[in-house]
């Protein structure tokens, strides 16, 4: 119930900014420090810096690749997307218009991935890239997402697609269309919302993912965000004007992009995890 | 001879209609090609590596030479010695912190910001943008706000509040340490917990809760028999969820005490990452990992039966 904006009501907003000024204040502490020298860092008080040191910004893009890592985990994370779209749609097709035990036991199979946690696959899946040699590329990293995240992908699609009527695809198929001209022309356009949920859910996830790319990218040029974050903060132990310089751009595109479209990011994590 | 030719052909045409149908019905759906990759990439990336991971916990694979079976003896070892113990029990106490301080926290943010306060739509962003977050990232942050500086982070801000007392060396005591990274992981997702809470209590009603305050029903009383009843579902999602991310919790561990003082935080994936990675232990590595993935299977499903059971519709 949302009564009238009463006294009480003017209480709890103001109970409420005081809570959300306590839930920022972490964010002052990294802004500020990421604009103060090591020496004023070192009397360790949480007023502003004297004059704002912006070569921490210089130097930890420079120091860390921060561009290079952004490159790589731009390109990881879109790779990815277009794999779990084009076969997670396909599949989920297949599992939600088919009423056969096969289908029905690859559902489950499927489902069954969402609850199994990768860390059991981890030490045999290494083994496995480095014999075939793809440990440290791109291709590994495709690779692993989509096996990872194609059964939270498909669950997503199947669930859509079970609501979504069939006459759609059932109309095109009658005029003669067979079932790949059906779901791409039909069907698959009719996916829209869904696809934005698969894709906000599986982005955030790919773009902030860390033990994996560590193990598997760990040493190579082809470094994520993260990984890249990590081995700087090692090189940098207690240089906290860097570091949070870094932690700071790190963060700025993700932030940028939420920020920018928080409406949708919001009702797609809420729509693709009640279901 | 015409019309009796037509008619018996339209007989025919009738009697051959339900298995023309049921043809019709065969070929209306799509065939198994279209699952072939999806099935494929997901048996080489999930399915053959995991059961691999199952086998390989009962040997002694080092990754060099072949793997001996040796039994249930890496279960053992996991349960007499103390610093796997301990991260077992490290774990479950982490993810009971987390499961239940970050859903009561975001509960409450969502029933706070589910009125008519003019900053809710600000409040809603704010409270959830750290969840899009990068947890490594963001983990750097928290190792620096968690220092034991009294003038410094979290200590500052107690002493700016009045809470001087509560100020600790956060992540240089060993009885606190863990709890430092559980409240990091709160900061976190309670946002994510709140933004679920708050799409099921949009979903409630309004006439429900208005006839219950017609009726003499208090703020509590309809708090307790109808919201929350009615907000089961997202309950549900959100213990479920937690509790899975709770119990693989690495991220936070690595990068702000990588299971120290001593391995007062250690947690069943910095075991897993360490006994693999540093140690080559690979073997002892997966049975690790085979007891915590039987941990978040048994766990999620017992939570999914038992808090299903619960969920009602008015």
């Amino acid at each position: 119930m949302l009564p009238r904006y009463r006294p009480r009501t003017f209480a709890l907003e103001l109970l409420m900014i005081f809570v959300a000024l306590l839930f920022a204040y972490p964010v002052y502490v990294l802004v500020n420090l990421s604009l103060k020298t090591p020496h004023e860092i070192a009397e360790a008080s949480i007023g502003p810096p004297s004059h704002l040191e912006t070569a921490n910004y210089s130097n930890a893009w420079n120091g860390a690749h921060l561009g290079a890592a952004m490159m790589n985990s731009t390109i990881i994370t879109v790779a990815s997307l277009v794999c779990l779209i084009m076969i997670g749609s396909t599949a989920a097709y297949y599992v939600a218009r088919t009423q056969s035990k096969l289908s029905y036991g690859m559902y489950l199979l499927f489902l069954l991935g969402i609850v199994l946690p990768f860390q059991l696959a981890l030490v045999p899946l290494y083994r496995f890239l480095t014999d075939t040699g793809l440990l440290g590329s791109y291709t590994s990293m495709v690779l692993f997402y989509t096996g990872l995240q194609i059964p939270f992908t498909i669950f997503l699609y199947a669930g859509f697609l079970r609501a979504l009527p069939r006459e759609y695809g059932e109309a095109a198929l009658v005029d003669g269309a067979n079932h790949w001209q059906s779901f791409t022309r039909v069907t698959f356009p009719l996916l829209r919302p869904v696809t934005g949920t698969v894709i906000i859910l599986n982005a955030v996830f790919i773009w902030n993912d860390f033990l994996t790319p560590l193990i598997y990218l760990g040493g190579t040029p082809n470094e994520t965000l993260p990984v890249v974050v990590y081995q700087f903060v090692g090189q940098y132990v207690s240089n906290w004007g860097y570091i949070f310089a870094a932690v700071v751009m790190a963060s700025l595109p993700i932030l940028v992009v939420f920020l920018l479209l928080q409406r949708y990011v919001i009702r797609g994590f809420t729509s693709g995890l009640k279901g | 001879m015409e019309t009796t030719h037509a008619r018996t052909e339209l007989i025919g045409k009738a009697a051959a209609r339900p298995a023309r149908r049921r043809r019709a019905r065969q070929v209306g759906s799509p065939v198994l090609w279209f699952a072939a990759p999806a099935m494929a990439i997901y048996a080489l990336i999930v399915l053959y590596p995991s059961l691999a991971g199952a086998y390989y916990a009962f040997t002694d694979w080092s990754g060099i030479g072949s793997a001996k079976w040796i039994g249930l003896e890496n279960f053992k070892t996991l349960f007499r010695d103390e610093q796997s113990f301990g991260s077992l029990v490290n774990t479950l106490k982490l993810t009971a912190f987390i499961v239940v301080v970050q859903n009561a926290i975001g509960l409450a943010l969502a029933l706070a910001v589910h009125t008519r306060i003019k900053s809710r739509n600000v409040l809603r962003v704010l409270f959830f943008a750290p969840a899009v977050l990068s947890p490594v990232v963001i983990a750097f942050l928290w190792k620096y706000m968690l220092n034991p500086e009294p003038d410094a982070g979290l200590n500052a801000m107690l002493g700016f509040l009045g809470l001087g007392f509560l100020q600790q060396n956060w992540l240089g005591d060993p009885s606190v340490a863990l709890w430092a990274i559980g409240l990091t992981v709160v900061w976190q997702f309670a946002g994510f917990s709140m933004v679920i809470f708050l799409a099921a209590l949009q979903g409630i009603p309004r006439e429900l809760e208005e006839a219950a305050a017609i009726d003499g029903a208090g703020r509590f009383q309809r708090l307790h028999r109808i919201v929350l009843p009615l907000i089961a579902p997202a309950m549900t999602i959100n213990l479920t969820l937690s509790t899975i991310g709770g119990l693989k919790l690495f991220d936070q561990v690595f990068a702000i005490t990588n299971g120290g003082p001593g391995y007062s935080t250690e947690t069943l994936s910095t075991l897993i990452y360490k006994q693999a990675f540093v140690f080559g232990a690979y073997g002892y590595s997966t049975a690790v990992a085979l007891v915590l993935t039987l941990l978040v299977a048994g766990l999620a499903l017992l939570q999914v039966r038992y808090l299903q059971g619960r969920e009602v519709t008015y």
